[in-house]
This record gives structure tokens, sequence and C-alpha cells, in this order.
């Protein structure tokens, strides 16, 4: 019985810490509809912006890694 | 708990794909073991052998078609370094250009079906990351001495705020390394998981049309990240090879 309560606990973990993935979409969305806003009022200068694009997703979207490896570490390796 | 899932009718192991096995039987691995990791990495070395120094030995002035595969993505990567980091940046542009390639015939090689991902091993991308580190902040203390700890010291900052920004600073300096290798390794990781969850809905029949629709879905959007994430991961290190030769604010 005790076994069964660490069990369902690691699963309620895992589902919760999923919910950090939902800040890093936003994010990434955040970034990506400013990027596209500013590009449209100003094409030729959003090809050299590309790059800073990419680090600010790579930036946001880590965090929403970091909360699906503590899902995927409460999950197979607790 | 794997008596109780097997005897649920959905068997679900998303996780099994990553196993590390030797490749000539036994159950001991040893650092000189030949693995399914060590398998896939040298098909990987073999390739961009293939790619880059085979696919370009004639030098051809009308170049065949893996001659200009090479040259677009050499040229692609020096242009990345350029634009980054800066033209003196250029004398490190090998390293940058090897890792990339690794990378991406690492990631697309794991994109085969049955076949291994090398980079969703933490181990593996922690290697890679903690190289450009080292090898960054050694080369920041080459070049600029003791003004590189500059870095750390926000010039441009009210003078009652550096202290607190130095340590946030120094904090950020140090995470680089597990963010770096943990967005590489978690993405793979995840999006590979992923394929194999829907794999196993596919096993439903009355779900299955879905779950092989979200499975090409999911395979399509693999094949952006693995190019995306080997883009962003040289991409970081062009941004911390700068600042490691400006390192002023």
């Amino acid at each position: 019985m005790e076994g069964d309560i660490v069990e369902m606990g690691k699963f309620i973990g895992a589902g919760l810490a999923t919910i950090g993935m939902g800040g890093a979409a936003i994010g990434v969305g955040s970034i990506v509809g400013n990027f596209l806003s500013g590009a449209l009022r100003n094409p030729s200068a959003a090809g050299g912006q590309t790059a800073m694009l990419f680090i600010g997703i790579a930036f946001a979207e880590a965090f929403g890694i970091f909360s699906f490896l503590v899902a995927l570490l409460l999950m197979f390796a607790v | 708990m794997a008596a109780e899932e097997q005897a649920e009718g959905l068997q679900f192991h998303p996780m099994e794909q990553f196993t590390v096995e030797p490749l000539f039987g036994g159950d001991t691995i040893h650092w000189y073991t030949p693995t399914n990791v060590t398998l896939w990495m040298a098909i990987a070395v073999l390739a961009i052998i293939g790619l880059l120094v085979l696919g370009t030995r004639k030098r051809a002035i009308v170049p065949s078609r893996t001659q200009s595969v090479a040259e677009l993505a050499y040229g692609f990567v020096h242009s990345m370094v350029e634009d980054v980091a800066g033209k003196e940046a250029l004398k490190y542009f090998p390293y940058i250009m090897t890792l990339f390639i690794f990378i991406v015939f690492s990631n697309f090689l794991g994109l085969i079906p049955m076949s291994f991902v090398t980079t969703s091993h933490i181990a593996v991308t922690v290697v890679l990351a903690l190289l450009v580190f080292v090898s960054v902040t050694l080369l920041g203390f080459y070049l600029h001495g003791i003004k590189f700890l500059g870095l750390f010291w926000v010039s441009s900052a009210p003078l009652a705020l550096r202290p607190v920004l130095a340590v946030i600073e120094i904090i950020s300096y140090f995470v680089r390394p597990v963010s770096h290798s943990i967005r590489l390794a978690g993405n793979v990781m995840a999006g590979h998981a992923v394929i194999e969850v829907f794999a196993t809905f596919a096993g439903a029949i009355l779900i299955a049309p879905l779950a092989l629709v979200g499975i090409v879905a999911m395979f399509g959007m693999d094949v952006l990240v693995a190019f995306i994430q080997a883009y962003v991961f040289t991409i970081l290190t062009c941004v911390y090879l700068k600042d490691a030769l400006h390192p002023s604010h």
C-alpha cells in the first residue's frame, strides 16, 4: 500500500512538473511574435536578426526543457 | 512496477530506445566496451569524412552535388561565426565547424528508424558543452589576463548595483554549460520519446490512424529540431566565444 502512494506521488509530481513547459511555450511565442511584428515593419533589417531570434528562443526554451527533464526524472529515475 | 505495466494492455516504454548496450553481448560496460553509442558515433564520423573529405576531393570548379553540400555547410558556419563573434573569431572556426557538423550528423543519423541517437545522452552533450566552456574560459584568461573578470563587472551600471550584478553574472556564467548541454540532449530526447509515445498509441486499433498522423507530424518536427538544435548549440558557442574575445561590457 505504501508503494502505491509513492507511485501516485511520482505521477502527480511528473504531471505538475510539465506545467513549466507552458511557461516556455509562452516565452517562445512572445519572442517570435515580437520578432514578426518588428520584422514586418522593417523587413530589410529582419534577415540580420534571425541569429538573435534563435538565441532568444534557445534561452526561453531551456527552462521548458528543464521542467521536462524533472518530469522524466520523476517518472523513470526516482 | 514493470510487472504491473506488463499486465495492462498498452506497454509504455518510451525511454527504452535510449539504453546503452554492448555491441557484442555481455552485461558489463567498461570504458573500452564497444556499445551502440560507439557504433553510431563512428558512423557519424565516417559519414562526415565521406562528405567533407571524399566529397570535396576533386576540388572541381563546377562542384558536384556532394561537393556543393559540403561547401554549403562550410559557408553557412563560416558566415555564422563571422556575423555573431566577429572577424577575429575566424581563427577558431575549425572547432566550431567540427561541433556543428558532428551534432548535425548525430542528430540526423538518430532519425533513421531503429538507429540510436547519441546526442540524446546528457553524458555526450555535457562533454561537448564542458569542452566549449573550459576552452572559452581559458581563452579569455589567456587573451586578457585578469581583465577577463571585467565580464562580471558591469561598468555601465550604477556603482551600488555592480556587486549584485556581479553575483548574477557569475551564476549565469556557470549555468552556461548546464543549459548548453541539457538543451540539446533534452530536445532530442523529448522528440524521440514523443514519437515512441505515439507509436504506443498506434497499438490501439481505435486511435491508430490518429496516432500515425501524430508520428508523421512529430517526425517532421524532429527533422526541424535536429537542425535547429545543432544551429543553436553552435551559435551559443559563438556568443560565448565573443564574450571571451571582448569581455568588457
